[in-house]
């Protein structure tokens, strides 16, 4: 496989793996299969929260997971990045098995990176020290050359002189861009979106998206769990619409928004045009 | 103003920080030296009171407990608090190690360190609910008793050193976990997303936070610790207490008590304010933004 280097060769399972991707099952992107899920089940206690999740995701492919609240989004991410443990079903990422025991989650880790709605970067530590440690403490960059890489890459964003702040010092669509920058400097090969804007107040919401959209024609791999469906139409290769822990219908955002074909995905919109929200 | 009978907040508040600042402070001393005086007028007033004066605050005897005189029988209460001083240094650093350990232990959930977890919550139990004292008499008289090469043989401030370890060390054990408790769960999360390891998120991550979170309590507990050192005299070690104890039993004079008393509260005092301004410091450096 493409994707596979040397060191996704030590995230466990067999590359053999690999040939069960691929396939027609990529409808968007058509490239190499970055992310496979297949029949995801996972339950908190008695609430059945996802019931039975495929899908496929092509390198340099972005999805968007629209859909209630409750619906398994941000679940379904949790469990890609292995911060759940799933009761069934297997995880691939660039064709090796992630998902079971066996695996080591610190190395898995290091190749997803995830972003969530409440920022959560480390109020003790400095911009520059928030985007510095994981790549010292996991990858071993020294402290000079983790530095520079979060040198550059904040000032691709535009936070260079946010360098010395600390987090309770920035807006919070400084943070949530800070927190982006976090998880690229671990340079992951898939990055988790998980309602990214749920948490800014409306007139910081461009800047984030302007962030994502940017990574996106840089050909990150993408899942995103969005409520911004003006945002999922501009950005997706291809839309997921899930309610009650299942993927009821998913096809490029054109087709999906505009002509949807399951009911539920017509009532889902309907819903959201009559709040006003598209 | 008056007019309207509503007071204006906001011109009235500038007052206070203007002129009626210094308004402010000569009420608030005035009020002070009132209630003080009070207090000593009330002491002079009682009827024991020159009684009380001579046995407990008298300038002399204060002095001859505080410079000792071993060839009359009691020792320097000066030169005994260092013993107070040594044991609660050792005690302190000890205790941090130890109830660190004990918290990250019962905090833990890996299936393999149940016996562990379960070994430490009996002794927070434990030795949280034995009076320190029980606990003073336990080591420095059972641990010579049982006649072992090495721990058998130590002095009495060592046995006193060893109890209050045992005893705080549950105490702060409970303090470090609830801060461990008080860092937000997402922060493990957002820890554990970037692949650091357990371990290493507990130590820049979640440690971090959780003792600044604690660092109040924290001190409290080693406030009391420093008092508690005073204990350690019924061993037999001459620290502070015992040694103002050396010199009633000798001169049928209690200044030297209120000798120690005072030695201690200039230990603790200076801790606290300490305390204090550790709290201020790191809060204006995370809102200032400075750098490292």
């Amino acid at each position: 496989m493409p994707g596979a280097d040397a060191s996704g060769a030590a995230v466990g399972g067999s590359a053999a793996g690999g040939s069960a991707g691929g396939g027609g099952r990529g409808l968007g992107g058509g490239g190499a299969e970055a992310l496979r899920i297949e029949g995801l089940w996972k339950a908190f206690g008695a609430n059945q929260v996802l019931r039975g999740i495929d899908l496929s995701v092509a390198a340099h492919e972005v999805i968007c997971l629209i859909g209630a609240s409750g619906s398994g989004k941000s679940t379904l991410l949790r469990c890609v990045n292995l911060l759940e443990g799933i009761e069934a079903g297997t995880i691939w990422l660039d064709g090796q098995v992630i998902s079971g025991p066996g695996v080591n989650q610190n190395l898995v880790r290091r190749h997803i990176g995830i972003v969530f709605q409440s920022f959560n970067l480390f109020p003790h530590m400095t911009v520059e020290r928030n985007v510095t440690l994981a790549p010292t403490k996991v990858l071993g960059l020294s402290r000079a050359e983790a530095a520079e890489q979060a040198r550059v890459l904040l000032d691709r964003f535009g936070l260079a002189e946010k360098r010395s702040d600390y987090p309770d010092r920035l807006s919070g669509g400084q943070q949530q861009r800070v927190a982006i920058v976090r998880a690229l400097a671990m340079r992951p090969r898939l990055m988790l979106l998980d309602e990214v804007t749920s948490a800014l107040d409306p007139e910081l919401v461009a800047e984030v998206l302007d962030v994502i959209r940017e990574l996106a024609s840089g050909g990150m791999t993408m899942l995103i769990a969005t409520h911004e469906m003006g945002f999922a139409r501009d950005i997706a290769s291809r839309v997921c619409f899930l309610e009650d822990g299942q993927i009821v219908e998913q096809a490029p955002p054109a087709r999906l928004f505009s002509e949807p074909s399951d009911e539920r995905t017509r009532r889902f919109l309907r819903r959201i045009v009559d709040a006003g929200r598209m | 103003m008056e007019a309207s009978g509503l007071p204006d907040f906001s011109d009235r508040r500038s007052r206070m920080l203007g002129v009626g600042g210094r308004r402010g402070l000569a009420l608030s001393t005035a009020s002070t030296v009132i209630v003080l005086a009070a207090l000593v007028a009330l002491f002079l007033a009682a009827p024991g009171s020159a009684a009380v004066r001579h046995t407990f605050f008298n300038p002399t005897d204060m002095w001859r407990a505080f410079v000792g005189n071993p060839r009359q029988g009691y020792y320097s209460v000066g030169e005994a608090l260092w013993l107070n001083i040594r044991m609660f240094l050792i005690a302190e650093v000890l205790i941090l190690i130890l109830a660190l350990v004990v918290a990250v232990i019962r905090q833990s959930t890996g299936p393999v360190l149940l016996p562990l977890r379960i070994v430490s919550t009996i002794y927070v139990d434990v030795c949280r609910g034995v009076p320190l004292i029980l606990l003073i008499f336990a080591i420095g008289f059972g641990a010579p008793a049982l006649e072992l090469r090495v721990i058998s043989y130590q002095s009495a401030a060592v046995y006193g050193v060893a109890a209050l370890v045992i005893s705080y060390s549950a105490y702060v054990s409970e303090v470090y976990r609830a801060g461990l408790n008080s860092v937000h769960r997402s922060q493990v999360a957002a820890a554990r997303s970037l692949g650091l390891s357990e371990w290493t998120s507990l130590r820049h991550v979640i440690l971090p936070q959780a003792i600044r979170n604690i660092i109040p309590p924290l001190l409290n507990d080693f406030i009391s610790l420093q008092k508690d050192t005073a204990l350690v005299g019924v061993l037999g070690s001459i620290e502070a207490n015992k040694a103002a104890e050396l010199f009633s039993d000798t001169t049928f004079n209690y200044s030297s008590y209120v000798v120690a008393a005072i030695l201690f509260l200039l230990l603790t005092i200076p801790l606290a304010r300490f305390t204090d301004h550790l709290i201020a410091r790191d809060r204006a450096r995370r809102l200032a933004g400075a750098v490292q």
